[in-house]
């Protein structure tokens, strides 16, 4: 079975390069969601079905469409595909690709010289125990999370209203 | 009655805000007669004042001390001063002296000063001296005395400049307010070590804590060489005498009042008022004498070569105070004060008589352009000359008595010849010549090139005055004050009388030798002999100091123009401004630069893990 | 109830630090806010994974829990951020955060 881990891990790493080099937004986009599918189906493996479901619901399902949303507000056409080809210069991004190479490079390093206990053995943890845990030792965290989005919907509400930014300027206050 | 004493010093106090603040009430310049009223009346007063105390309560008794307590000035731990007075019978002799003499010359002020512009000004800064004078001599305690002294040294400061349009004067009042401030320096230092040693400034609880049994002499040498340092910068002694012969560019009667009766004389005063001190150590007292023997010296010969009458008068000065230190140095206290009490009178009344010719002569001061004015200002000459034969000690005048004292004086403490009686005695000779000098060349002889144009510019407020001094003057020498309570009496011994002989001989040996060379000599005066350049020149103190210190000085500061501390923090400005710079160049708003150096702090912070 | 199958603890890591890396480099290289967006995403979801793994490892719930407060956090986040882009763009009328450097020392 490790063999699909191995397939979905390097999908997902595949995908994930595609959006930070992709130029047209949507696609980028696309290739996101195929990226966190794939962890989906790595936390699957991991024994962890409920954040699996929720990585699909949640994450690939809300949260991209959000960011589609946006991306068709803004509709910039396909002068950004051009506009992506000029920022995307070899010079602006191998200084970036080489410094997370070397943060990469750091991070290995530190994993393969950890103490990792040898036993390889993972648990399955089901919705039940995680419910339990989140309702019961979390449960003012989870109040906390509340407040959090909350704040994230009077503050994405009050930002996002089109102020008047000219007196002379008559765009409709939403 | 004592209480009038605490009003002495009050009342130029008065005097001088009166006339300071008489602008907040009245648009108009208040007459002369209001501000003479005014300057005048209250020093009046106070000399009354002081008379009234002084026979009521100090003439049948010797040995009386007053004490008054005003206020408490500070308490600090336990360094308590009070403004307190303390007056014993050497205080009400310089009080006689400073109200006395200073009332005559203040009334004479109001004749000499009449054509003056600055008329308020001139009796404000008078009435303001008189009164920190007062304070200085009446203090109980070492730091009023402080406060005294600074305050007649700013007066000085401030009259020796009065006509300060002319940069000259300007230059002449910096010149002693600095001078002096040496002096006073050493004396602030001598001041903490006294009070280091002994945990008092109170002078009556300072001469009683001496008596105790572990004394360390060496503090009370050192405390007593430092209080002479400032004795000898206000007193114009060797080695800060320079000042005064430049402090002439004031008006006359200051220079009778300030830098010749009272404020010069000030030195005397704490030496005598600290004597108990000064008993302790021999060093000191060596010190005193021989400085006060080679000052009078110095200045006896630099005054022969003078040209300006006022500069003879301020050498003349110089060497009769020369002649207070030696006798403070021997231990002739009452003979010091006795000897300034006398040099009060005839110098204030040489002063006021060289006022009368130099204003007779419309503000003509060389000697050599005058002559032959006995004709024309006879009662001018005739103060004049009582006062010169004051100056030069001729017998049965008030300077003989006094200055006769000092040199038996000397001669006793050594029990024969020595170098300070044999000083003293060429002193007394050269003083002789040069009194008797500045009298024939002034009037009498030829005419000079002034005195044709001379009209008596005496008036009766000038003339008054002048005759009241020259009274003084003739008889002062029976005024001899009962100062025995004060200083301990010593007893008197016999002397031969050929030390009496040369004493009266040698003053009227330089009336001779001035008679020979100078009656006849030409007027031009222009050749000097280097000699004479030499002594003209002060014995060329002023040149050495320039080139000693005011040199040096000056290319010191020239070097530090730019002020190399100030730089200091300059710097450490301008590098704060550079790092400023450096560090908000890396503030540059690039959303992505801050990740970037975010990934870079990571990437180093990781680095240390991996390594360890 | 264990799973032998499963791939090694290293592996899930080593994923997560990949895919971490790759958002960062996303994030440092990308100068259209919408990319870069989706490069915070992609940071994000590596941190979660990380705890996934590990509360696996443990055989413990908190991993999982974490991972839905990452959600969570993920959730308010974009929302915020989008509407900041919207603001940015009306004001700006592009999406180069470069263009954003009015805040410089």
């Amino acid at each position: 079975m490790n063999f699909i881990f191995y397939i979905t891990a390097a999908i997902a790493v595949a995908a994930t390069t595609m959006v930070i080099f992709h130029r047209n937004a949507v696609h980028a986009l696309l290739y996101l969601v195929t990226s966190l599918l794939a962890i989906a189906v790595i936390f699957y493996q991991f024994g962890a079905p409920l954040a699996a479901a929720l990585e699909v619901i949640i994450y690939a399902g809300a949260i991209m469409v959000l960011i589609i949303f946006v991306i068709m507000m803004l509709n910039q056409g396909d002068s950004t595909v051009v506009q992506e080809q000029a920022w995307l210069q070899p010079r602006t991004w191998i200084g970036p690709a080489l410094l997370s190479a070397l943060l990469l490079v750091q991070l290995i390093l530190l994993v393969s010289n950890g103490q990792i206990s040898s036993t390889q053995t993972f648990h399955y943890i089901g919705p039940k125990q995680v419910g339990i845990a989140l309702f019961s030792h979390y449960v003012l965290a989870v109040e906390l999370a509340s407040m959090l989005l909350l704040a994230g919907l009077v503050g994405a509400f009050h930002l996002a209203r089109r102020k008047k930014i000219n007196p002379g300027e008559s765009s409709n206050a939403n | 009655m004592q209480g009038l004493l605490a009003w002495v010093p009050l009342l130029p106090l008065i005097g001088f805000l009166t006339l300071v603040a008489f602008p907040l009430f009245n648009r108009h310049e208040p007459s002369q007669r209001t501000v003479a009223c005014i300057g005048v009346g209250s020093i009046g007063i106070a000399a009354l004042f002081t008379a009234i105390v002084a026979i009521s309560v100090f003439w049948k008794n010797p040995s009386e001390i007053v004490n008054i307590a005003l206020w408490q000035w500070m308490l600090v731990d336990n360094l308590e001063l009070g403004f307190n007075f303390y007056i014993d019978w050497l205080t009400l002799v310089m009080l006689m002296v400073i109200t006395g003499v200073g009332f005559l010359i203040h009334l004479y002020s109001v004749g000499y000063m009449r054509e003056d512009a600055d008329f308020r000004r001139y009796f404000a800064y008078l009435n303001l001296f008189v009164c920190a004078m007062l304070i200085l001599v009446m203090a109980d305690n070492l730091v009023l005395l402080y406060l005294g002294w600074e305050g007649v040294g700013l007066c000085s400061y401030l009259l020796i400049g009065f006509w300060y349009k002319e940069p000259a004067n300007g230059a002449a009042a910096q010149k002693a307010f600095i001078v002096t401030r040496i002096g006073d320096t050493a004396m602030a230092i001598g001041l903490f070590l006294l009070f280091y040693e002994f945990s008092t400034l109170n002078i009556p609880q300072l001469t009683a804590a001496i008596d105790g049994p572990d004394i360390n002499n060496e503090v009370v040498t050192v405390a007593c060489l430092l209080l002479l340092g400032g004795a000898v910068g206000k007193s114009a002694q060797l080695p800060l005498q320079t000042w005064l012969p430049d402090a002439m560019a004031g008006p006359t009667p200051v220079s009778a009042l300030i830098h010749a009766a009272t404020m010069v004389t000030a030195g005397v005063y704490l030496i005598a008022r600290m004597h108990p001190l000064y008993l302790l150590s021999e060093t000191a007292m060596t010190t005193v004498a021989f400085v006060g023997a080679l000052t009078l010296l110095l200045a006896g010969f630099s005054a022969i070569a003078q040209s300006d009458i006022k500069r003879v008068l301020a050498y003349s000065t110089i060497s009769q105070i020369g002649y207070m230190f030696l006798a403070l140095g021997v231990g002739a206290w009452s003979g010091a004060i006795f000897h300034l009490i006398t040099h009060a009178f005839f110098k204030a009344l040489l002063f006021l008589s060289a006022g009368s010719v130099i204003l007779s002569l419309h503000h003509e001061q060389n000697i050599f352009s005058m002559g032959g004015l006995y004709r024309k200002i006879p009662l001018t000459f005739i103060c004049f000359t009582i006062g010169c034969a004051c100056l030069a000690a001729l017998p049965f005048t008030s300077g003989f008595y006094s200055k006769d004292h000092i040199l038996l004086s000397a001669w006793e403490f050594h029990q024969g010849i020595n170098i300070l009686w044999l000083a003293g005695i060429l002193g007394a000779l050269v003083t002789g010549i040069y009194s008797f000098r500045v009298l024939f060349l002034v009037f009498l002889g030829r005419e000079g090139s002034a005195s044709s144009h001379c009209n008596d510019a005496n008036t009766p407020v000038m003339t008054i005055p002048l005759c009241i001094l020259a009274l003084l003057a003739m008889i002062g020498g029976l005024l001899a004050p009962p100062l025995q309570a004060v200083f301990g009496s010593r007893p008197d011994e016999d002397h031969s009388a050929w030390i009496e002989g040369v004493a009266i001989a040698m003053p009227l040996i330089g009336l001779a030798i001035a008679w020979k060379l100078f009656i006849y000599q030409k007027k031009s005066g222009e050749k000097r002999s280097s000699i004479m350049q030499f002594w003209f020149s002060g014995w060329g103190f002023d040149w050495l100091y320039e080139h000693l210190l005011v040199k040096p000085f000056k290319s010191l500061a020239k070097i530090n123009h730019n002020d190399i501390i100030d730089n200091l923090y300059k710097g450490t400005a301008a590098l704060s401004r550079q790092l400023n710079a450096l560090l908000s160049s890396s503030q540059n708003g690039q959303v992505r630069w801050y990740l970037a150096t975010f990934a870079v702090g990571s990437v180093l912070f990781l680095a240390l893990l991996v390594a360890l | 109830m264990p799973i032998e199958t499963a791939p090694g603890l290293e592996a899930g890591v080593l994923l997560a630090s990949i895919l971490f890396c790759l958002g960062l480099a996303g994030l440092m290289m990308r100068r259209n806010v919408i990319f870069m967006l989706m490069s915070v995403e992609i940071c994000t979801n590596a941190a979660a994974l990380m705890f996934v793994v590990a509360g696996a490892h443990w055989g413990n719930a908190d991993g999982q829990v974490m991972f839905i407060f990452v959600v969570t956090l993920a959730a308010a986040e974009v929302a915020i951020a989008l509407a900041l882009v919207l603001q940015f763009y009306h004001r700006k009328h592009t999406v180069d955060i470069d263009q954003l450097n009015e805040l410089r020392g």
